[in-house]
Order: structure tokens, then C-alpha cells, then sequence
């Protein structure tokens, strides 16, 4: 091996911690070259929503299971930050911590009785739960704080300095969301992750290379669970008021569309369709009339086109085109 | 004797939207057969069959029969308009694939209603004139009794549809097995588009008569066309009389505990009792035990 051959295969071996390092930096030094509140607000919010598209992508992508109720524990996590925090006065990390548990729990309570089920029956499951719970945070008002929303979260703080403007939350929310990204590439590398894997393309073959699938199911569904409600004590605090209409069913399905069009089962595809979708509408004037269209269409295409997501399309696609040119050049 | 007026009271309120449960998930249950799919943009045909029958009666000034009919054919054709440019193009036969599309669709069709019929709520004239009658004890809108004697003019339509044309039962066999049913040269793409087209009827048919009582709006079929979905689902998928019997039951369930234990949780109830349903008997009241 040439030294530059050397170069190349470290480069390849270890192209994945290379990805997050560079992300890392350009995310570090983002601040300097961008000091407007209002653009970092928004790349503050492709963050928290990846946090929570990270695990969604690793039950659906992964686990080729369909939830279209995440949305419920996102609302699970914002107003369980909001009132031990607002109301309890708790410390906002010592409450995220304890209501990602809390959320995990009934997670695993709603999932081992719905994981049994296939397709349709989760999808049915997932709705239904994201319902009761926004039905719940619109109707129980004296905790909740009914349609009007929930005022006067804390906002975060590390050491004592509290966490509340756009610049203070960059540096929180992003390298947060690197080590969920990280943990989530180096899960689908492991074991359990190739054993999802298997378990999405079949469940009887899964099974007969020994994968216990209920219980994988269940595992993945409880992690995104508590991604989601890490999201959303965390948008909480970034926003210091929440609003059941952040959390029906219609966000479960924007929150579908970025995993889908980012590619299932690809986690640097979920970055990719978070980004995309939360952009959109700031570059796109005439976006809030024909937002919906504008979804649905790339949906859509994107799935007829690329059933396997934009990334993993397009990356397939330049792999053949090279393939067929070197087998043009061999002959 | 007033508190049985009540009940019989709750047992129509119950029995009117429990119909128009029925509708939709037979439309649900229509597709899913013959497709393997959950069609979601079945939710939405309940709203289209309510804006075209709102401007067929105002905006063309059609007599309500030629109104009612329209909006359902045109329903139907939507229906059909949906598979043939949304799902046949798709080059994937995975079904979570093919799901997401009919979500994707079903984002849309919402947006252009959005655009042509605006935000607003709007109210839409009922079938025959206003006057209620009593029945059993209960007062009871015309508009109700249509409800129920045309669902079960359709279920029959349905099951007649299904056992005695030649289409219904190409439809049955590819719903036992498409490969074979391709194999004995049974045309699958129409069969799909036909039971595409049936299931934008049923849900038009379930638009036109529910929008009368509660107002009509772009997305009006998003929570009946879940709830459909749950009677689907409560009936086990499938099985025709199965889902009538969970429309039914979703429906009389929603209006009890809405009349005996809170109405601003009914929705909860519903789900609540839906999500109970599936953990213990997942494949429904009348499904076939696959679990």
C-alpha cells in the first residue's frame, strides 16, 4: 500500500467518525460566521427535532416498524419539563432526565401489548395514543393550561448560567444532538443495530438467525421514546411556552415526513430531512399557502422515486453510474 | 320513562355516527384487501364528498338528489384519480412504503381542499327537510334516518357487489391471493383502481351524510376517517360484517360515555377503549385469529 493508498483506506475506515468530527467543527464555529438570534433560533430547532428524528428513524428505518404518534412523546416530554419545573420548581436537567424515564416507562407499557401487532395495527395504536394525549393537554386545563398553551418554563443552565438566548442554546442543544447521532450510528453498527436491520427487511428470517424480535421492537421503541421526550423538555425550555397544537397527530406526521424523506434507516438521511423541512418555509415565500401540497408532493415523489429516502437514493444511484462506467472502461 | 328517552336519544346519536364509522372503515377495509395497504387518503374522500356536494347545491345550483349522487361519483372518481397517479407510478411494493405514500396523498388532497374551499367552516343543507319525527321516545332528525337506512343500502349494494358480479368476486380473489388471481389473468390493476373507486364512493357517501350535522370544513374527514380507521380495526380488518359491527360499536360507545361520563374526553374514551381492544384481542371482534 502507497502511502497515499494508506491515506485513503484510513479516511474510508473511519469515514463515519470522521463525518461527525467535521460536523462537529462546522457546528462549533457556526456562531462566528452567523451571529443573527433569529437563523441560529432556526438551526437551534433543526436540532431538537433531529433529536427526536434520530430515534424515530431507528424504529421506523430500523426496526421497519410505522409510528404516527411520536409527536405524544414529544408533548409527554415538554409538559412533563414544564410543570416539575414551572410549578414543582425542579431543576431542568435533573426533570429531563426523570421525565425521559417516566416517558420510556410507558413507552414499554403502550409497546409490549402493540408491538405484538404488525403494520396497520401499530400505525392504529400510535394515532390513537398521540389523540388521547392532545385531547388530554386541550381538555385538562388546570394543569395543562388548556388550548392557550403553558407560560413561564425556566429556561435551561449549565453551571449556574442560565441558558437563554439563541447563542447559549447553540452550544447546548448541538453537541447534544452529536452525541445522540454518534450513540445512534455507532447502534447501527452493533449487534442489535444489524439485528434491527435484518428485522425490518424480514421478521421470520430475523428470527431464525436468532434475533429475539419482540423484544428488539420493544427496545427501539422505548429508545425513541425517550429521544422524542428529550426533544421535547428540551423545546420546552428552548421556547419557555408550549401549545397542545405543536403536538397533534399532523406534527407525528411532519416528524414521518423528515424521516421518510431523509431515507429510512439512514441516520445521516434524518439530519438531511429534519434540515430540509424546517428550512423550507424560511426560503420559500409562498410556502405557507401551499405548505401542505409542498409536504405532501415531496413525499410523495421522493417515494415513488426513491423508495429507500432522498440520501440513500441518490447515494445508490452515483454508486451504480460509477460502476457502469468502469465496466464501459474495462471492456 | 325520561331517562329512557335519554337513552334511546344516545342509542341513535350513537347508531347515526357509528354508521358513518361503518362507511369509512368498509372503505378502509376495501383497498386493504385487495392492496395489503391502510389507505389513509380515505379520510380525506369523507371531506371531498361534503365540499362537492356544498358546491354542486350553491355553486351549480343542482337539485339535492343530482348533488348527492355527484358528490358521490365524484368521490369515486377521485378515488380512482388517486390510485392511478399516486400509487400505480410507485416502483416499490414494500407496504410501509407504499403507506407513507398514501399519507403523502393524503397531505395533499388536504392542501388543495385548503386552496379551492378555504379554512372555513361551512354548513351544508340536509337531505329532506328539517323537521324532526319520534321514534321510540327519541327525537330524531330526517337527516338521521337517512343516515341509517342508506348505510345499510350500501352495505347490501356491498355485499351483493362482492358475491354476485364478476368484478366483486375478481376482487375477492386477488384479496385470498394476487399472485394467483395475476397468474389466471385476473387484470390486478383494475381490480386495484375499482377498489380504489369504491372506497372514494363510501367515503363520499359517508361526507355527504354526516357534514349535515357537523359542519363541513377541509379537514372534517381526518377525525371520522380515524375513527373509521378504529372501527376497521375493532371489526378485524377484513371481514365485512366484522367492520359494520365496530362502526357500530365505536360509535355507541362514543355516545355513551360523551352522555354518561364526559363528553369533553369522548375522543378519549373511543381511542382509549380502541387501544383496550387491541391488547387483548388484536385481530378484533370478527377478524381471523393471524396474531
Amino acid at each position: 500500500m502507497s502511502a497515499k493508498d494508506k491515506i485513503l483506506y484510513f479516511i474510508w475506515l473511519h469515514r463515519t467518525g470522521l463525518t461527525v468530527g467535521a460536523l462537529g467543527l462546522v457546528l462549533g464555529f457556526y456562531p462566528l460566521f452567523q451571529d443573527n438570534p433569529y437563523f441560529l433560533g432556526i438551526s437551534n430547532l433543526i436540532g431538537i427535532y433531529l433529536i427526536v428524528t434520530i430515534g424515530l428513524n431507528l424504529f421506523i428505518g430500523y426496526a421497519g416498524q410505522i409510528s404516527l404518534g411520536h409527536a405524544g412523546f414529544v408533548a409527554l416530554g415538554a409538559y412533563g419539563s414544564a410543570i416539575l419545573t414551572a410549578d414543582l420548581g425542579w431543576n431542568p436537567w435533573l426533570a429531563l432526565i426523570i421525565v425521559a424515564l417516566l416517558v420510556g416507562l410507558a413507552a414499554l407499557l403502550v409497546g409490549i401489548p402493540t408491538l405484538r401487532l404488525s403494520g396497520h395495527y401499530l400505525a392504529m395504536a400510535t394515532l390513537g395514543f398521540n389523540i388521547v394525549i392532545y385531547t388530554i393537554l386541550i381538555q385538562w386545563d388546570k394543569i395543562t393550561g388548556g388550548p392557550s398553551g403553558f407560560a413561564g418554563i425556566p429556561p435551561l443552565s449549565v453551571f449556574g448560567m442560565p441558558i437563554d438566548d439563541e447563542l447559549r442554546f447553540h452550544y447546548v442543544i448541538w453537541p447534544l444532538a452529536i452525541i445522540f447521532l454518534t450513540l445512534a450510528l455507532n447502534l447501527v453498527r452493533s449487534g442489535l443495530g444489524l439485528g434491527l436491520a435484518a428485522l425490518a427487511q424480514n421478521e421470520t428470517a430475523a428470527s431464525a438467525l436468532g434475533i429475539k424480535v419482540s423484544r428488539a421492537k420493544i427496545q427501539v421503541f422505548v429508545l425513541s421514546a425517550v429521544l422524542a421526550s428529550v426533544g421535547g423538555s428540551l423545546f420546552a425550555h428552548c421556547f419557555t411556552f408550549v401549545n397542545p397544537h405543536s403536538f397533534s397527530i399532523f406534527t407525528s406526521l411532519e416528524l414521518v415526513t423528515m424521516v421518510v424523506i431523509g431515507g429510512l434507516g439512514s441516520v445521516w438521511g434524518s439530519l438531511f430531512g429534519t434540515a430540509l423541512i424546517v428550512l423550507m418555509p424560511e426560503y420559500l415565500e409562498f410556502f405557507e399557502t401551499y405548505k401542505d401540497i409542498i409536504h405532501g408532493l415531496i413525499l410523495v415523489v421522493v417515494l415513488t422515486v426513491f423508495p429507500q429516502g432522498l440520501i440513500s437514493g441518490l447515494r445508490d444511484m452515483a454508486r451504480l453510474k460509477i460502476l457502469q462506467r468502469r465496466d464501459i472502461a474495462q471492456h | 320513562m325520561q331517562s329512557f328517552n335519554d337513552f334511546m336519544q344516545f342509542v341513535f346519536s350513537g347508531l347515526t355516527n357509528g354508521s358513518v364509522y361503518a362507511l369509512i372503515a368498509l372503505g378502509f377495509c376495501v383497498v386493504h384487501n385487495t392492496m395489503g395497504i391502510v389507505n389513509f387518503t380515505q379520510v380525506d374522500f369523507v371531506s371531498f364528498g361534503g365540499m362537492l356536494l356544498y358546491t354542486s347545491l350553491f355553486a351549480v345550483g343542482l337539485p339535492m338528489p343530482a348533488a348527492f349522487l355527484g358528490a358521490i361519483f365524484g368521490a369515486a372518481l377521485a378515488g380512482m384519480l388517486v390510485e392511478r397517479v399516486g400509487i400505480r407510478p410507485s416502483k416499490t411494493d414494500n407496504h410501509l412504503v407504499l403507506i407513507f405514500l398514501t399519507i403523502g396523498l393524503s397531505i395533499i388532497l388536504r392542501g388543495i381542499m385548503k386552496i379551492l374551499w378555504g379554512k372555513n367552516r361551512m354548513a351544508v343543507p340536509p337531505l329532506t327537510a328539517d323537521k324532526p319525527v319520534h321514534i321510540l321516545g327519541a327525537t330524531v332528525l330526517p337527516q338521521i334516518i337517512w343516515i341509517l337506512l342508506l348505510t345499510l343500502i350500501a352495505v347490501a349494494v356491498l355485499a351483493w357487489f362482492f358475491r354476485c358480479t364478476s368484478m366483486g368476486l375478481c376482487m375477492r380473489g386477488v384479496a385470498s391471493n394476487p399472485t394467483a388471481a395475476a397468474l389466471v389473468g385476473l387484470n390486478v390493476n383494475r381490480i386495484k383502481a375499482v377498489s380504489f373507486a369504491i372506497a372514494g364512493g363510501l367515503g363520499g357517501l359517508a361526507g355527504v351524510l354526516i357534514t349535515p350535522i357537523t359542519t363541513l370544513s377541509y379537514d372534517v374527514g381526518v377525525l371520522l376517517g380515524l375513527k373509521g380507521f378504529a372501527a376497521a380495526i375493532l371489526g378485524g380488518f377484513g371481514s365485512f360484517p366484522g367492520v359494520v359491527l365496530g362502526g357500530l360499536t365505536l360509535g355507541l360507545l362514543e355516545s355513551f360515555s360523551a352522555a354518561y361520563f364526559s363528553s369533553a374526553y369522548k375522543d378519549v374514551t373511543a381511542f382509549g377503549i380502541l387501544l383496550l381492544v387491541l391488547f387483548i384481542k388484536p385481530q378484533g371482534f370478527l377478524g381471523k385469529g393471524r396474531h
